[in-house]
């Protein structure tokens, strides 16, 4: 058998369904919350070059470098966000972000 | 000089005066922050006059990836001018603050973020698209979080951080299955493929990449960050988030939706339907009950959005003016609105959110209880205020285009969020002085600066704005006609 476009599709379309539930359905710990976030980026990524090899086309190849700086950016600024968050409430739970209503 | 680099030129200043005012903040510290406040809005203005050369009128630029055209400088204008209005007001209110001081960064993100916005707008490519949407998402996670010892800012940054993130992720993957079965980035070429036949691929790529860009509007269902958000962001940022990354969120859509997915509109139009109908309803019901002014404010602007997407659901050039018009008279009622929040102090000049504190204003300010009570009259859609004017104007092309029911719906939908709003004018001018709040409410004196700004905004929405109503329809028509 030989794997072709649609597998790695299917494998994308796994990860990024377990990273969307992984921020929905966590209750638990945020840095999973950050986790899942990047599962969804590389989910996407693979995406992007599977197309790329499929079309002979460059461009999902640029597009995955980009989303992958991007990434890096991100998870900065997420870690960075919950360094100041932990200090001022002592707990990275989920279910401790409540201060305001909904 | 190479045309391209002339077509981004206000960018180019944005960037690069934000990077310039960084390293001065770098070494200046905290005795800078006056002076990069200062020059960060100076580079707005420059920004702004930049947009009258070929960003406005140049076409492509870099092979399409960038367009500058009069839709793209319409939607710059409101931007720009809505971020230098962020900068101006927040020194006043971080003086004041609870320790927090205001520090030179927070110029400098809004720079970033508006440089993001500027991209967003006149985006030709899905690449552009995405960086530009991310340079401004990041710079707003850090604007969110900005009080770092208030814990109700801290957990306003964690929750857009993690949703927005989200739906990031959401409008790429959408992206990634637009450029698979179009095998292209560019928003010219997508439509062709569109215009080629139905496929699978194409339309769950249009539904995930909408879903995202509903989020960015925080149209309904993808809304449930944004009371949140606004409650525990500093006022100034809330001011911020809820005019200007609004705006290019909007201008955004239009752009994907008549450019990209022009050939497809019968299949985004349900999708937009349901999203304006959906935000139009809660935001109108679910801000009932809220008792914070923020919140309040937060549930306005999903049920504005809502009339914004009944525009872009009629998916026709007059459709998209009727956009532009809404988001102009939304951007100066909201401004505004906000600008009369940061007012509410209590005798130690510390801020007060609730709605309560504005009781009996009329006796105590009654400059600020007129101005606050015409915005509030806009936002409901009351005549003469300028807020019915552009409510009729969405209406107007949507029953042009044929949407009876939807027009309908909006129409008695509007009249349920008249309500809330006629509320905070009922405490206003009806209910005795509040004295839940320690000494006499309002106690600050107004800044010149803010006053001048809330009465400017207050005479362009009220019946003297009428005066300009020609020239900005004139406007709004030559930049919606770039897009078709």
């Amino acid at each position: 058998m030989t794997i072709g476009l649609g597998h790695y599709l299917v494998v994308g379309a796994i990860l990024f369904a377990l990273g969307v539930l992984g921020i929905i359905a966590n209750r638990k710990n945020l840095i999973v919350m950050l986790m899942a976030v990047e599962l969804i980026l590389l989910a996407v990524n693979l995406n992007f070059v599977a197309f790329s090899g499929y079309l002979h086309d460059l461009v999902g190849q640029v597009f995955a470098m980009f989303v992958l700086t991007v990434a890096a950016g991100e998870a900065a600024i997420g870690l960075a966000i919950l360094v100041i968050y932990f200090r001022s409430r002592g707990t990275i739970s989920v279910d401790d972000a409540n201060r305001m209503q909904g | 000089m190479n045309m391209s680099l002339l077509m981004v030129l206000p960018e180019e200043i944005l960037a690069l005066g934000a990077i310039a005012l960084m390293l001065v903040a770098a070494w200046g510290g905290q005795a800078s922050t006056r002076m990069v406040s200062i020059v960060a809005v100076a580079v707005l203005v420059g920004a702004t006059i930049a947009l009258t050369g070929p960003a406005s009128y140049g076409g492509d630029a870099f092979g399409g990836l960038v367009r500058g055209d009069a839709f793209g400088a319409f939607a710059k204008v409101l931007i720009f001018g809505a971020s230098a209005i962020a900068i101006l007001i927040a020194p006043r209110f971080f003086a004041a603050g609870r320790g927090d001081d205001l520090r030179p960064e927070y110029p400098v993100l809004i720079l970033l973020s508006a440089a993001g916005m500027s991209m967003m707008v006149s985006a030709g490519d899905l690449l552009t698209l995405y960086v530009g949407l991310e340079l401004q998402s990041l710079a707003a996670y850090v604007l969110a979080s900005f009080m770092r010892r208030d814990t109700r800012s801290a957990e306003a940054g964690l929750k857009y951080f993690v949703l927005g993130a989200l739906a990031s992720g959401i409008l790429l993957y959408g992206i990634s299955l637009v450029y698979g079965f179009s095998g292209t980035t560019l928003f010219s070429s997508i439509a062709t493929a569109y215009g080629e036949g139905r496929s699978l691929g194409l339309t769950f790529g249009l539904v995930f990449v909408f879903a995202g860009l509903a989020f960015k509007m925080s149209a309904v269902p993808f809304h449930m960050w944004t009371p949140d958000v606004y409650e525990g962001a500093p006022t100034p940022v809330t001011t911020f988030f809820a005019s200007a990354p609004k705006v290019a969120a909007v201008a955004l859509s239009v752009r994907v939706a008549v450019e990209a997915m022009g050939p497809a509109t019968d299949q985004w139009r349900q999708i937009v339907i349901f999203a304006a109908l959906a935000s139009i309803i809660f935001g109108a019901v679910a801000a009932i009950g809220q008792t914070n002014i923020k919140r309040l404010l937060a549930y306005s602007s999903i049920n504005n959005v809502g009339f914004v997407l009944i525009g872009l659901a009629a998916g026709t050039q007059a459709g998209v003016a009727a956009v532009l018009f809404y988001l102009t008279v939304y951007v100066v009622m909201t401004l505004g609105s906000f600008l009369i929040v940061l007012q509410m102090k209590d005798a130690a000049g510390q801020p007060v959110e609730s709605i309560t504190a504005l009781a009996g204003l009329s006796r105590t300010r009654p400059g600020l209880a007129l101005a606050m009570a015409i915005f509030m009259f806009s936002l409901a859609g009351i005549p003469p205020m300028l807020g019915f004017n552009a409510k009729v104007a969405v209406f107007q092309a949507a029953i042009v285009a044929g949407l009876y029911p939807l027009a309908v719906v909006g129409f008695v939908a509007s009249v349920i969020g008249a309500f809330y709003y006629l509320r905070v004018v009922k405490v206003m001018y009806i209910d005795a002085p509040a004295e839940t709040v320690e000494g006499a409410p309002l106690a600050v004196r107004t800044d010149p600066v803010e006053g001048g700004l809330i009465a400017v905004m207050a005479a362009a929405i009220s019946p003297i704005g009428w005066l300009g109503l020609a020239s900005l329809g004139g406007a709004t028509m030559v930049a919606a006609k770039a897009l078709f």
